[in-house]
Order: C-alpha cells, then sequence, then structure tokens
C-alpha cells in the first residue's frame, strides 16, 4: 500500500464501451417470455407459503407473490417486489444458475412435473421495467453519514443502493474505468452483455447522490486510510484479483492467458482469434465452462477442456457442461498440465500443453507425460485473492485471502465491512447482492449508533 | 395501502379509503364473513397482510358443523376454480367473539370490523345488536343469505326470500342499532331487486351481495356419494369462488341501476385479484368482500390486489375509490336498447395463428359457419393453416375470438355499413331501418 499525505484520487471519466467488442456477436441463448407465455407459467405457480424457491434465493426474493402478480397483470408491482429485493434483478434473471437454487428447488420437481420457469419470468418482469424506465426507490432523508465503497461490482452497487435508500451518502470507488465490475467484464455474454450490465449501472444509479470515482485505485491512488478518514464506513466490494496462472517451464510463451482476463479482452475489446486452430482451456470451474462454450462462438474450431479430475468431480454446473458438450467442446480428464511447449517456428508461441495423466487419488502416473497440441491455452484455475489490500490493517482477519466477516459482513475492524467475492472467495452475481444489501443494513445500524460496526 | 417504505419510491397514490354506507376502510378489501373472519388472531393477521376491513363470521346461537364440509370443482387441471361449503354459522361462543372483536377494534382502530348476525325473535336481534356495538364494530351485516343449515330453521336465505320478512328485521336493526346496518342478500332468487328495495325499505345503510348459490358441487361417481361428504350423505351447499363472478356482477349491477335504490353495494362473488375488485367497483361496489381466495392461497394475496388497484387508478386517473364506482352501471343496458346496425366481423392476424383450427370447428359447429380451412383460399400454398374469414357471412358473435388460445391473434373488428343506428325498441316503436341478416341463410 502507498502512503499518501495528500490523497491523489485522480478519477478519470468512465469509458465508453467500443462498439466492435468481440461478444457483440452474442445473442441471447434462451428467448425471453412472450406474455401469453409468462402469464401461463405464472398462473403454474402454486403461491407456495414458505416458499423453497425464496429459501433457495440468496437476496429472498418473495418469488410467489411476484408471479402472482404477473398472473394478475401488475407488472410493476411484481418488478417492484422483485427489486425490493435485488436491485440487480435484471441481471440475476439471467444468470443466475437457476437450475442449483430456486428453480431446482421448486415443489414442482416433487410432483415430477416441470419446474416454474422462475428465471425466464423474473426476466418478463425486470425487461418491462427497464423497458419503461420504472423507479421504483427514492434517496431517503439526508443522515450526514458518508460511506465509501471500494469496487463498482454488484457487491457494491446493492449496498451503495441500499444505503442511498436509508439517506446515507455514498462514494464508489473503481479501479477500472468501467463499471459494474465482473457484470460487465466476466458474465458470460450469451447470458448478458456489458452494454446490458452498464445499462443496469445507470438504472441502479438513477436512485442519485452515489458518486462513482473510477480510475482510482485504492492502497495505490488513495491509502486505505485516507479513505477511512474522508467516510464514516467503508464498505469493500472489491471482488478477486488476477487469474492464477501455471508456474511450469514454458509458461511464459505467447497465447497463454488467464481465462478471466482473455474473457475481459473478450467482452471490452475487439479479440481477433481467427487465428487459432485449438484452444486448450485449463480447469473444470464455470469460469472453465464458460470459456470453452465463448471460444466456441468466437469461432475456434477445436476447444478442449482439460481438467485434472474425471467429469462428474467439477465444480462447474452440470447444465453448463451439458450446453458446451452441444457446441463440440470437447474434453481431458485426468490430466494434470506441467509445462508448455513452444512450437517449432519462431518458438515464441505456444504449441502444446504437456501433461502428466492422474490417478484416483489426484497422484500423477509416472510414464504417462505426453503433449496435448494447441495454439491458445486459457487457464482458469482460480484467481488470486485481494485479501493484501487490507492485509496490513489492524483488527481485519483474512482466512485463504479472503476477507473474515460475520454474518453482516462486519471485519473486526470498527467501521469497516466487506461482502461479494473479496469475503467469499467467488461466488455468484446473486451472492455478491446479497452480502452487499446485508452490509449496507449493518453500516446503517453502525452508523446510526445501534451497533459495534 | 402499500405504505412506502423506507426509501420506496413516493409517488403520489391515488387514495384506497372506501366508504361503504358510513362504515370506512383503507382500503375496499374486506374479508367476507366466513372461515377466514372467525377469530381474532386471523382478523389481526388479516390486517397486518393489508386487508381493509373484516365481516366476522356471522354470529347467532352457536350451531354444531359437520365434517366434512366443504367442496372443490376442478376444472381441467385447476383446482378450486368453483367451491361450495356446508358450513354454518360461528360455533364459537358469543362471549369469545364479542371479545375479540373488542380486541381487535382496539389495536386496529382504523380497519372496519363489521360483525355479521343471524338470528330469529325481535328480542335476539335486540340483543344480540346492542352486544355486538358495545364492541366498537363498525358495521353491522345482517346475513339473510346463507343457503343451507340455517334457511331450514326459517334464517338466512329464508329471510332474504322474502321481502317482507328481509324489511321487518331489517327494520328492526336499524332501530336497535347506532352503527350502519348493512343487508346480506341471497342470490337464490329470480330477480334481486325487490330484495334490495326491500333491504332498502327497512332502512338498511347498504346492501351486500352476494351470499353463496344452492348447489350441489359434484358426485362420486364410484361411490355415488354427494360431495362433500358427511359419511355417505351429502347436502345441498353454498356455491362461490371465480366461478360465480358473472352471476354476482349481474346482480351487483342490477340494484346499482335499479331506480329508486341508491344504497351502497358491497360486493361479493369470486373476487381473486385487482382486476375482479376493479370490475365490481365499476359496477357498483363501494368495497368488495373475499373469502374463498383467501381460503385457497392465504391472506398475502391482498398485497398484490392494493398494488393492482392503485396502479390502475394511476393509470385511469382515478384519485379516490368514489370516483371509480358505477363507472360502468351506465353500460348496462336493456337488450332492446342495443343497436341492432352495429357490425363485428373477426379477423385473424396469419402472424399470430398457430394453425389449431379451434376457431374454424368452433364456428362450423357451434356458431355460422363462416370460417373455413386455409386450402379453401384462392392461391393457397399448399402449407398454411391460417382459416379464412367469409366475411360476408360472419355475424361477429366472439366465439372464434373466445376460443382461440393466442390472445390478439383474432380481433373483432368494427365494419361500417351505412346503416343507421337502430335499435330493437326503435324498429317496434318507429319502423327504424334493420341491416340485412348476416348468416341466417
Amino acid at each position: 500500500m502507498t502512503e499518501s499525505h495528500t490523497p491523489r484520487d485522480p478519477a478519470t471519466p468512465r469509458a465508453p464501451l467500443s462498439a466492435d467488442r468481440a461478444e457483440s456477436i452474442f445473442t441471447d441463448y434462451k428467448p425471453a417470455l412472450t406474455r401469453d407465455q409468462a402469464i401461463t407459467e405464472a398462473n403454474r405457480c402454486l403461491f407456495c407459503t414458505d416458499a423453497p424457491c425464496v429459501q433457495a434465493c440468496p437476496t429472498h426474493i418473495d418469488i410467489p407473490q411476484f408471479i402472482r402478480k404477473i398472473a394478475t397483470g401488475n407488472d410493476e408491482g411484481s418488478a417492484r417486489t422483485i427489486f425490493s429485493s435485488n436491485i440487480l434483478g435484471m441481471t440475476c434473471a439471467r444468470v443466475c444458475p437457476v437450475e442449483v437454487l430456486c428453480v431446482g428447488d421448486c415443489v414442482y420437481n416433487d410432483k415430477g412435473e416441470p419446474p416454474i420457469q422462475i428465471g425466464k419470468l423474473q426476466r418478463y418482469a425486470t425487461d418491462l421495467a427497464f423497458e419503461k424506465g420504472t423507479q421504483f426507490f427514492e434517496a431517503g432523508p439526508d443522515t450526514g453519514k458518508s460511506v465509501g465503497l471500494v469496487g463498482a461490482g454488484p457487491a457494491s452497487l446493492a449496498a451503495a443502493h441500499r444505503l442511498r435508500r436509508l439517506g446515507h451518502r455514498v462514494t464508489i470507488y473503481e479501479k477500472r474505468r468501467v463499471v459494474g465490475g465482473l457484470n460487465t467484464t466476466g458474465v458470460a455474454p450469451h447470458k448478458l452483455r456489458a452494454d446490458a450490465s452498464l445499462e443496469e449501472v445507470d438504472w441502479v444509479l438513477a436512485i442519485g447522490g452515489i458518486d462513482v470515482r473510477t480510475g482510482v485505485s485504492i492502497g495505490t491512488d488513495l491509502s486505505f486510510e485516507e479513505l477511512e478518514k474522508r467516510h464514516d464506513a467503508v464498505f469493500v466490494g472489491a471482488g478477486l484479483g488476477a487469474d492464477t496462472l501455471l508456474d511450469a517451464p514454458g509458461s511464459q510463451l505467447a497465447n497463454i492467458e488467464g481465462a478471466v482476463a482473455w474473457i475481459e479482452r473478450m467482452k471490452l475489446e475487439k479479440l481477433d482469434v481467427s487465428g487459432f486452430q485449438h484452444c486448450v482451456v485449463v480447469g473444470g470451474g464455470n469460469t472453465a465452462l464458460d470459456v470453452v462454450r465463448e471460444a466456441r462462438t468466437l469461432g475456434i474450431p477445436k476447444v478442449t477442456l482439460l481438467y485434472r479430475g474425471h467429469e462428474a468431480g467439477m465444480s462447474g454446473y452440470e447444465h453448463e457442461w451439458e450446453s458446451a458438450k452441444v457446441q463440440g467442446v470437447g474434453a481431458a480428464w485426468r490430466l494434470q498440465p506441467i509445462g508448455f511447449e513452444a512450437d517449432v517456428g519462431a518458438g515464441k508461441s505456444v504449441a502444446g500443453v504437456k501433461c502428466v495423466r492422474l490417478d484416483e487419488t489426484k497422484k500423477a502416473i509416472p510414464g504417462t507425460e505426453h503433449v496435448v497440441p494447441c495454439d491458445l491455452v486459457l487457464l482458469a484455475i482460480g484467481q488470486s485473492t485481494l485479501g493484501s489490500l487490507l492485509a496490513s490493517l489492524p483488527g481485519v482477519a483474512l482466512e485463504k485471502g479472503r476477507v473474515v466477516t460475520d454474518e453482516q459482513g462486519r471485519t473486526g475492524r470498527r467501521g469497516l465491512f466487506a461482502g461479494g467475492d473479496c469475503r467469499n472467495g467467488g461466488k455468484e452475481v446473486v451472492n455478491a447482492v446479497a452480502e452487499g444489501d446485508t452490509a449496507a443494513l449493518a453500516i446503517d445500524a453502525y452508523l446510526k449508533g445501534n451497533s459495534h460496526g | 395501502m402499500v405504505e412506502p417504505s423506507n426509501g420506496t419510491k413516493k409517488n403520489v397514490s391515488p387514495s384506497l379509503v372506501s366508504n361503504t354506507g358510513g362504515i370506512v376502510s383503507p382500503n375496499p378489501f374486506w374479508l367476507a364473513s366466513a372461515p377466514p373472519a372467525n377469530s381474532g388472531g386471523q382478523v389481526q393477521r388479516a390486517f397486518d397482510a393489508g386487508w381493509g376491513g373484516a365481516v366476522w363470521k356471522t354470529l347467532g346461537q352457536p350451531i354444531q358443523n359437520v365434517s366434512s364440509r366443504f367442496g372443490g370443482m376442478h376444472a381441467k387441471g385447476v383446482r378450486g376454480v368453483g367451491f361450495n361449503n356446508i358450513e354454518l354459522i360461528t360455533d364459537r361462543p358469543l362471549e369469545t367473539n364479542f371479545r375479540e372483536i373488542y380486541d381487535t377494534k382496539k389495536k386496529y382502530p382504523k380497519h372496519a370490523v363489521i360483525v355479521s348476525l343471524m338470528v330469529e325473535t325481535r328480542e335476539e336481534w335486540k340483543d344480540i345488536i346492542k352486544r355486538s356495538i358495545d364492541t366498537g364494530a363498525d358495521g353491522l351485516e345482517l346475513n339473510f343469505g346463507c343457503p343451507h343449515g340455517m334457511c331450514e330453521r326459517g334464517m338466512g336465505s329464508a329471510v332474504g326470500q322474502e321481502p317482507k320478512v328481509n324489511q321487518e328485521i331489517t327494520s328492526w336493526a336499524v332501530e336497535y342499532s347506532s352503527i350502519p346496518v348493512l343487508v346480506k342478500l341471497t342470490p337464490n332468487v329470480s330477480d334481486i331487486r325487490p330484495h334490495g328495495m326491500a333491504a332498502k325499505r327497512g332502512g338498511a345503510h347498504g346492501v351486500s351481495l352476494i351470499n353463496t348459490i344452492k348447489s350441489i358441487i359434484g358426485v362420486d361417481i364410484d361411490s355415488f356419494a354427494i360431495e362433500p361428504r358427511v359419511q355417505n350423505l351429502g347436502t345441498n351447499g353454498g356455491y362461490c369462488g371465480q366461478a360465480v363472478r358473472p352471476i354476482a356482477l349481474h346482480m351487483c349491477a342490477s340494484l346499482a341501476r335499479e331506480e329508486g335504490f341508491g344504497l351502497p353495494i358491497s360486493g361479493i362473488g369470486g373476487v381473486c385479484n385487482w382486476r375482479d375488485a376493479v370490475e365490481f367497483i365499476l359496477l357498483g361496489s363501494s368495497s368488495v368482500q373475499v373469502c374463498t381466495e383467501v381460503m385457497l392461497r392465504g391472506y398475502r394475496i391482498v398485497e398484490d390486489m392494493n398494488e393492482g388497484l392503485t396502479q390502475y387508478m394511476r393509470d385511469h386517473g382515478f384519485a379516490t375509490i368514489d370516483e371509480m364506482v358505477g363507472k360502468a352501471v351506465p353500460n348496462y343496458s336493456e337488450w332492446g336498447d342495443l343497436d341492432l346496425n352495429y357490425e363485428t366481423i373477426a379477423k385473424i392476424d396469419p402472424d399470430k395463428c398457430i394453425g389449431c383450427n379451434l376457431c374454424m370447428t368452433a364456428c362450423h359447429d357451434g356458431a355460422h359457419q363462416c370460417i373455413h380451412p386455409a386450402s379453401t383460399k384462392p392461391g393457397w400454398d399448399g402449407k398454411s393453416r391460417v382459416p379464412v374469414v367469409d366475411e360476408s357471412e360472419c355475424v361477429g358473435c366472439n366465439l372464434c375470438q373466445i376460443v382461440c388460445p393466442v390472445s390478439g391473434c383474432i380481433t373483432m373488428e368494427e365494419v361500417p355499413n351505412g346503416f343507421a343506428p337502430a335499435t330493437w325498441n326503435q324498429h317496434v316503436e318507429t319502423g327504424a331501418q334493420l341491416r340485412p341478416k348476416k348468416g341466417a341463410h
């Protein structure tokens, strides 16, 4: 961390999106519901009490109630119900893994009938609200208190919006020149493109009074101490750091890249992949499953998922992997990359991943070393944590790089709160929203003197 | 009312405050006198959920109920589109009810609590009315409607079916009551109007309608039992639920437009959501009462009702409920005053049509044989399944539109035919010229 007595805070304007972003060729993989379809589906909902879908939702949206409102034509009320619990309900309708959350817990599953398409219904209601530009909330009466938020991703946006509703002044510090965090730079574009994410950010900011300072890196441009001096409370929703890379021979070769960094380039920049014939994606999580599909959609003829475990052992969602297979993605199981081979010409670019086969206990089997030829390697094996940002602050505990907080998002340091990926190690957008919202309520209690903070 | 919570956008909201014959409630949604309004705990939870009023389950000499009591009519996969019951009035001690009404009014002074009553003799009416008023209740509702169990004992619909008895008991109640008196009418009559007028002559401050309709909800075709069954017997019960709404709307409107009536109406019968409530209000109701949908889905349905009604009022420029009441009543006309020269025909949107041909079958078998297969169209491409409407024969009956599963696919469009408007009454009285009939071949 840089010590800074006279804070620089050189905020630079938000950067516009480029028109020829690689992601712009992606279209919605699930079509929106028509009004007829939405009403038919809404009328199927049983309006359960203490509904399992609500319990499964980290933001606890009153799902039966918003669905009933679609059925009666109370579209605006439906959206209000959603946004009251989850201000990023438009994004979540698209990116939530509903199969393992609300839809997965719909009671119809137990009846052997198709579960209610909750995600699609939520999209129906929130899209209508966005089309009309309806604003449901306004800032509360000014409390005179000020909160600084680090990062402009889902956790901070949710926290900032809730804090404004409660009347606190809010400043978001974002090191990038684009806002929205992973919603803008990371979400698979067949679910949500960057332009839609930015539209949603503007919609959230429309409550007014949220000062967004882009291009300001906390710890570099502005010290943490200065941040704490400026504000009555601080929320850290800084997300995760850079991709974890493999420390193996040849790892410096060209065309070996971290998956998250590559996805960000695809979403924000023109990205030419026309020369690549075979992309190997290393990993078995959801980032790996996103990136294999993206590489295929962009036109790379052969894409292989290379994973240390077996198919059923992947942490990525089964439904995502099934879709990847439909797109022609191949797989190589139980392989551990141990190095990278250079191409025979200039010797500067990668030409293959050197692997060894693993046994059931993930131990290398001697004599199984071989090379998987390829010309692009994307590493989706995890991201570093940003815990170091807070490591030197007295009272802040870290665990495996994650910021330790209580259930309300309170760290051990007075007035410092955290939520989102930097706290949970990397979960869904909806978890970040829930943690940001919860922390905002804790911050409110702290600022009103009802809590130790 | 949905009170704006902290930070919720405060649009200028229409007022949902409702006044039915002097009974004021924060919104027009009341629980009907029925199982959901059986006890203080229930009514208070309902108020917390957003209900504006409650008509307490009818008080009288506590009765003994049977087991079972309810029957559902399930139609094409949807459970409970119709519903009936053979439950009677309260089976709880009167003292308990009065104490709970008192407690409820104490805790919820702005909500409307109406006590439903059903006893026999003048002395009993006098006594129970006095005790009801002592609870602090906002109004009374005389149950002249129950069509089972009580009518055989000379109460309920037995009173509601006899205008003279209705008028007499109403006049007793009005004499003894210092708070507004509503008379709850039975639909088990051929014409509701004399019964509403009887209540008016008796001095009622308003009427509630409809009570339930005499019914048999179903027969078990294997055991031959009548549902709901008590051992292997069943009896006629009171029919309600969304399926009865058209009957209730008609009776509500009949009274609303009856010359010389003019009493406030609390509309009842198949209200499930805010749209249904709007229909009742437009046809003359100042408040609406709900039972069946609450029994099927709980008090929480009122959140959408309050919100949807507020949005509707905002969209239509209504600032108060009073402005809405009866807005559609002038559009309820006698058949003889309908314009026989007004003409509509069906148009099928080929882009929306999914080719099910339901309209064609309906028209051929159930109407005027003017929708024909796509293949009859000159130049048919051999593929299209969009049926063809013979506009020269279409009588504009709506059947095709009703049966069409795609909303907006079939529209009924007005066609100018050059004939001046002419009703049957004008035709009879003045010989007004009628257009040639269509579809009468």
